[in-house]
């Protein structure tokens, strides 16, 4: 019985429209950010390495090469600041946890396409 | 009658605002709760509401449990009946398994029902449950006391509370010195939790940060008696 009642209380912090992607795919990840008292879209391009949890907790991480150094960030899926992820491209992976991209650099950085 | 109301645990998550700041909420179940008992200064002595939670099967309820929701005839009754006594008023309704007593004047009928609409427009509450139990305790675990090192010497007191008086004078252990023990299983209070929402349909409230207990513990809420900047 507790459980449906934690299910009706995320429900209401959950996305309706779950955005669709999976590990490897490279994404474009727009957030709203507040500027002064502006909101703009700011958008981060990377490789989705990880995904945790789930329910609210779900969150996944990007990562992207900035300037020859590599930068991760990590997002709730459902977090209403995300307005969209765009998948730009999606690539053959064998496990869940990308962590070995970051041991390389250069070329091998880069993942086998799938073709869908 | 100060807002209160009986409920229990059920969990905790976390909820988003609309500016993307994540809130970890506890979710209680809260109510709906009969009134059994109106308490009077001429009859009781003080004022008080005794809210009574969550139905109890009539095969489990005491013969107590039973009258004190329902009429139930006895021979003392008829006697009192007889004499002239009036008898105080029932909400008829099914024995409770939670029941406890909110101080203050009301103007509550006895049988009529809380919901967690009293909480509607109350910022903070404060929330009081059992904590859960740790059984025998040490001073670590009971009362966050660092131990001894690991290492240089120390020989098998390495979760010890070191010394636990003086010399000579006073020549004994001072009242209240924190020791091993008994921790947890006891009435915890916690103050001035921020109410994140109320939800009335589904009886529900959502309050900012922990709850003593273990989930589907039983816990009393109540507007934060706290006053001042919070």
């Amino acid at each position: 019985m507790s459980h449906k009642i934690m299910e009706l209380v995320e429900k209401s912090s959950l996305k309706d429209d779950k955005p669709q992607f999976e590990i490897g795919d490279t994404v474009d990840v727009h957030t709203k950010i507040l500027e002064g008292n502006k909101e703009r879209i700011q958008v981060f391009s990377g490789v989705v390495i990880a995904m945790s949890g789930s329910g609210t907790r779900e969150m996944f991480v990007v990562r992207r090469i900035v300037a020859g150094e590599g930068v991760e960030r990590k997002f709730p899926v459902h977090s209403p600041k995300i307005e969209k992820i765009e998948v730009k491209r999606k690539s053959v992976v064998r496990r869940a946890k990308l962590y070995f991209l970051r041991q390389r650099s250069g070329k091998a950085v880069r993942l086998k396409e799938r073709r869908m | 009658m100060t807002k209160g109301i009986l409920g229990r645990k059920v969990g905790l998550t976390q909820i988003f605002q609309e500016d993307g700041t994540v809130v970890p909420v506890t979710v209680l179940e809260v109510g709906p709760c009969h009134v059994l008992q109106v308490k009077t200064v001429e009859r009781d002595g003080y004022e008080a509401v005794q809210l009574g939670y969550l139905d109890k099967p009539r095969r489990l309820a005491s013969r107590a449990q039973r009258g004190q929701v329902a009429t139930i005839s006895s021979k003392r009754s008829k006697v009192r009946a007889a004499s002239g006594v009036e008898a105080v008023s029932k909400p008829n309704c099914e024995p409770k398994r939670f029941v406890r007593e909110f101080r203050g004047s009301t103007d509550a009928e006895v049988g009529s029902q809380v919901t967690a609409a009293v909480l509607e427009g109350v910022t903070a509450v404060d929330v009081i449950g059992t904590s859960k139990g740790r059984g025998f305790a040490g001073v670590m675990k009971r009362h966050n006391f660092s131990g001894q090192r690991a290492t240089h010497g120390v020989k098998k007191c390495h979760r010890h509370a070191g010394g636990t008086s003086m010399g000579t004078y006073p020549g004994r252990t001072l009242k209240g010195k924190k020791m091993a023990g008994h921790y947890g299983n006891a009435r915890k209070t916690v103050r001035n939790l921020k109410v994140a929402k109320v939800d009335v349909e589904n009886n529900l409230l959502l309050v900012k940060g922990a709850v003593p207990g273990p989930r589907g513990s039983f816990v009393i809420v109540r507007e934060t008696n706290k006053v001042g900047p919070s």
